[in-house]
């Protein structure tokens, strides 16, 4: 029997990065660890270690983290390709 | 245990009596005796299906699929508008693999407002997936909707089950019916063995995209699945009438076929209808038979062309498609090399007795074919 039907798993429909036109950029001196992005981040593509780590394999570059960040520790810059 | 009742009721008993886990429906003329008679069991008792009240029939169809995804047993009933309401909602039935069934009513689409039988609403129904049965009694509609359990939720099959009967000529007409004991339906219905099922402990998600590298192998193994049930409704008959002593025809019931040279082709009450139109044509000297298409998905495209080998095939269809003609006739002779001859009868449930199917067959044999009985001003 063939239905569409798929499990939890990392990428499980490709990676997306390569859909993306801007790339947020974090400035660590900037950064408060507010952890706003992490929240924000409508991709789960943002991880919470030591300080806010941008998976760029999934990342789509849509900008919520910038627009999210109190102190404009993330910049988008146009992805040179 | 013989009972006297009417087709909605024999529907009632037989979906309370499959035991289903989750039964949502929303109530339209003339299928409401069903809904009000399983809430009544509910209510009382009788039945232990969880009972959803909807506010459409969209949404009866979105809990039916939802609750069969956890590996329920579901049921619903609806009729006419009720039905094309649900058209999208059908075809994710099918593409789901979710074995639902649901008894329709076959009832005139409007306007002009109708309540009366055709089966133009089902036919528009007839690429959702879904299998169809049409019945022509009311203990083949008893039998018919536990047999469907059966047939959908075999693991080659696993796809949704309509069973379709005409609006009041069946549904609300008293016949008398055995009624076999619960402890022998438990016996001949085993609970339901999802294909796949939602499930906290084993997290997975339905319905997500797929690319064009995987969707059109999805639609073949539907495609295939319906192959296979051709058999499964067969033996699934077969073992039906040796528990129980009832056989009502598989795909196809013939009835006087072996040496007739001209077969009536019909569906449901003109099925019915048909035996004594046929009974009446033989005492006049005629070589008559029918064949009455209990399924008609899958369709049942063998038997119509062994039957076409020896005889000319006179279709009567209880609907149109506009533009085309009889949508049975037209796929009857997709799959006939054979002669074939159609008429369009009893839309909007304008009555056709013995004597006008003895005068459809009449007007055949003399080359005639069309719209039977129709005011031309």
């Amino acid at each position: 029997m063939k239905t569409a039907i798929s499990r939890p798993e990392k990428a499980a429909m490709g990676k997306t990065g390569s859909w993306r036109v801007f790339r947020p950029e974090l400035d660590e001196e900037k950064c408060i660890k507010c952890w706003r992005c992490w929240i924000f981040c409508p991709e789960g593509a943002i991880r919470r270690n030591d300080k806010p780590e941008i998976d760029y394999d999934f990342c789509k570059g849509c900008g919520v983290c910038a627009a999210e960040c109190p102190v404009e520790a993330i910049i988008m810059r146009r992805e040179e390709k | 245990m013989k009972v006297i009742d009417t087709g909605n009721h024999m529907a009632a008993l037989a979906a309370r009596m499959a035991r289903p886990d989750v039964i949502a429906a929303y109530p339209i003329t003339p299928q409401t005796t069903i809904v009000e008679r399983l809430a009544q069991y509910v209510e009382s008792g009788e039945c232990e299906s969880q009972f959803v009240r909807v506010e459409s029939e969209h949404s009866a169809m979105a809990a039916c699929i939802s609750a069969s995804a956890t590996g329920s047993r579901t049921f619903t009933a609806t009729s006419s508008h009720g039905l094309l309401l649900m058209h999208e909602m059908l075809h994710w039935a099918g593409l789901a693999r979710t074995p639902v069934v649901m008894v329709n009513i076959n009832r005139a689409i409007g306007p002009g407002w109708s309540i009366w039988s055709d089966c133009n609403d089902s036919m528009s129904q007839r690429d959702t997936g879904w299998l169809q049965y049409y019945c022509s009694s009311n203990q083949e509609v008893f039998d018919t909707v536990i047999q469907a359990y059966r047939v959908g939720e075999h693991a080659d099959v696993l796809l949704p089950v309509m069973i379709n009967y005409d609006g009041f000529i069946l549904s609300h007409t008293s016949m008398a019916a055995d009624i076999p004991s619960q402890e022998d339906v438990d016996r001949f219905l085993p609970p339901f063995q999802a294909g796949w099922k939602l499930d906290v402990d084993d997290p997975l998600t339905h319905g997500n995209i797929i690319g064009p590298e995987y969707y059109m192998e999805t639609r073949y193994d539907m495609h295939r699945a319906q192959e296979s049930a051709r058999q499964l409704i067969a033996d699934v008959e077969q073992e039906w009438e040796e528990r129980f002593g009832r056989h009502h025809g598989g795909l196809v019931e013939e009835y006087r076929c072996e040496d007739a040279d001209t077969v009536l082709v019909a569906m449901g009450a003109i099925g019915a209808e048909a035996h004594a139109a046929v009974d009446e044509l033989r005492e006049q000297g005629e070589r008559a038979g029918l064949a009455r298409m209990r399924v008609f998905r899958p369709f049942p495209a063998a038997e119509m062309q062994r039957l076409s080998e020896r005889a000319e095939l006179v279709v009567i269809d209880r609907d149109i498609s506009v533009g085309m003609g009889g949508a049975v006739a037209a796929e009857v002779r997709a799959a006939v090399e054979g002669p074939v001859k159609s008429y369009v009868a009893g839309l909007g449930g304008r009555d056709v007795t013995i004597r006008d199917i003895v005068k459809m067959y009449r007007l055949a044999q003399q080359g005639q074919e069309g719209w039977y009985s129709v005011e031309v001003s």
